[in-house]
């Protein structure tokens, strides 16, 4: 069977919390379509939280259950929630989301490669991890129906936003078992033509 | 002399890059239509179909394609017999892309120190200008936003002359293979051989911004970008980086005289979002 034949005809729905259950039944291929709540943060705000993690100190979020979208929106043009805001590489992040999943995070959503040490705190945290197309940054924004800053507002584009999404289009890149789309996709496609 | 006011400049600079951030030109359309009708991969196929719909989407809600807005960078070409008044010009295009940022809702991305301080500069300022006096009395722009998730995956390598074609075959193919799904495939690849280390840079990016499935014309030249292209859809790394056959929409070489003992080689690679146009005044 080819990879992704069968979970194109179908997306799944999700609705956040994204609970430990619920990622046990996402597969590596899947299409997903999340509604509810997710975070922003990337390489500035990761920075801070692991930093408040380290000092032992509480996080401006409580990261149960809760879904990370790496990301760096435009700035909203008049009359809409929000503007382009399209998934950032995701490997800048590796060396934080380690300790983020320990601590509850079950879902990121970016795009690119993952390092080992995240697949294998994915592994043993029952997390996954989302890939949104990069550069289809206004459809991604459509499903975006509000954004609010919830910390470091001095961050600008970098700050923690509070989004609430429906229907945010998803590919799940790496599932809680460490099945990796990014290598079994690829070398299902080396050499055809 | 021709007179031209500064303010003229920072005019034209402001229209393109607000015009290249709203809108993929129709080479790169077609480009991906064409990558959707051949792709076998349905997550691939899917993906395509989502960009160029981003993409039309882009163009009719005038909203900036990417997030990313990018870094500006500018190829001016001045005539000699050009009189720049009322002002200085590299500020007049820095004033261009500084009012292009804040009026489009384009992101600012750019920081000033990048080491210690990395302080966002809070108007996409400083651009990347390159300036070359030629004959004539007009100025051309080339102007690109370029995004940093394909720019960091960019490589360079001094070869050796021994090295030659297969050489440069190899470092360009092992680029793009590195780079897997992290610059948003499918990717445009520029390149330039030979020059100095710096000039080959230089001219990559200028590559990235040729007009999609432009040939060099040079037969053999011709012949390596082909060749090159062919490989990197071999690579299985498709549209996203999930598999498929739509890795590269295009390999553009352009080459430069170089040193007797040198064979510089630089891939500057650009994802789909190729945001690039120019002007002449
Ligand atoms: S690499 Fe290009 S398409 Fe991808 S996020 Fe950056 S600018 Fe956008």
């Amino acid at each position: 069977m080819r990879k992704g034949e069968d979970t194109m005809a179908e997306a799944k729905r999700i609705q956040t919390p994204l609970t430990k259950e619920k990622v046990a039944g996402l597969t590596a291929g899947d299409r997903v379509l999340i509604s509810g709540t997710i975070y922003t943060g990337r390489d500035a705000a990761h920075k801070r939280l692991v930093a408040l993690l380290e000092e032992g100190k509480e996080l401006p979020l409580d990261l149960r259950d809760q879904i990370i979208y790496y990301v760096g929106p435009a700035p909203a043009p008049p009359g809409k929630a929000i503007g382009s805001a399209g998934p950032t590489s995701s490997y800048r992040m590796d060396r934080y989301a380690p300790l983020l999943i320990e601590k509850g995070l079950t879902g990121m959503i970016g795009k690119g490669l993952r390092g080992p040490a995240v697949i294998e705190a994915m592994k043993a945290h029952q997390a996954v991890y989302f890939a949104a197309t990069g550069g289809a940054a206004v459809v991604i924004a459509q499903s975006i129906i509000s954004q609010e800053i919830i910390a470091y507002e001095d961050l600008g584009t970098e700050a923690i936003h509070r989004l609430e999404v429906k229907d945010f289009p998803v590919i799940v890149a790496i599932d809680s078992h460490g099945n990796n789309l990014y290598e079994t996709g690829r070398k299902e496609y080396q050499n055809k033509k | 002399m021709r007179e031209i006011k500064a303010a003229l400049i920072t005019e034209k600079v402001k229209q393109l890059f607000l015009k290249i951030s709203y809108e993929i030109g129709d080479d790169v359309l077609c480009g991906l239509r064409a990558g959707k009708d051949k792709e076998i991969s349905p997550i691939g196929k899917a993906i395509l179909e989502e960009i160029i719909a981003n993409d039309t989407l882009a163009a009719k809600e005038g909203m900036a394609v990417c997030q990313d807005t990018g870094m500006a960078v500018v190829f001016a070409e001045v005539g000699q017999e050009v009189h720049i008044t009322e002002g200085d010009f590299q500020q007049a295009i820095n004033q261009g892309v500084r009012e292009a940022y804040a009026e489009g809702y384009l992101r600012k991305s750019v920081v000033s120190d990048p080491l210690f301080d990395r302080k966002n500069t809070q108007d996409n300022t400083p651009a990347v200008i390159y300036t070359d006096i030629v004959p004539g009395d007009s100025v051309k722009l080339a102007v690109t936003a370029k995004g940093f998730g394909s720019e960091n995956m960019s490589r360079l390598k001094m070869l050796t002359p021994a090295d030659g074609q297969q050489g440069v075959l190899d470092f360009i193919v092992e680029t793009v293979s590195l780079a897997g799904p992290n610059p948003c495939p499918p990717v445009v690849v520029g390149v330039c051989v030979g020059g100095t280390m710096d000039k080959a840079a230089q001219l990559a990016k200028k590559a990235t911004m040729r007009r999609l499935g432009s040939l060099n014309p040079d037969a053999r030249y011709q012949a390596l970008e082909e060749k090159a292209l062919e490989q990197i859809n071999a690579s299985g790394i498709g549209p996203g980086g999930l598999g498929g056959l739509t890795t590269a929409l295009a390999v553009h070489i352009d080459w430069y005289p170089t040193h007797i003992a040198g064979l510089p080689v630089a891939v500057n690679i650009c994802c789909h979002a190729v945001r690039h146009g120019t002007v002449e005044i």
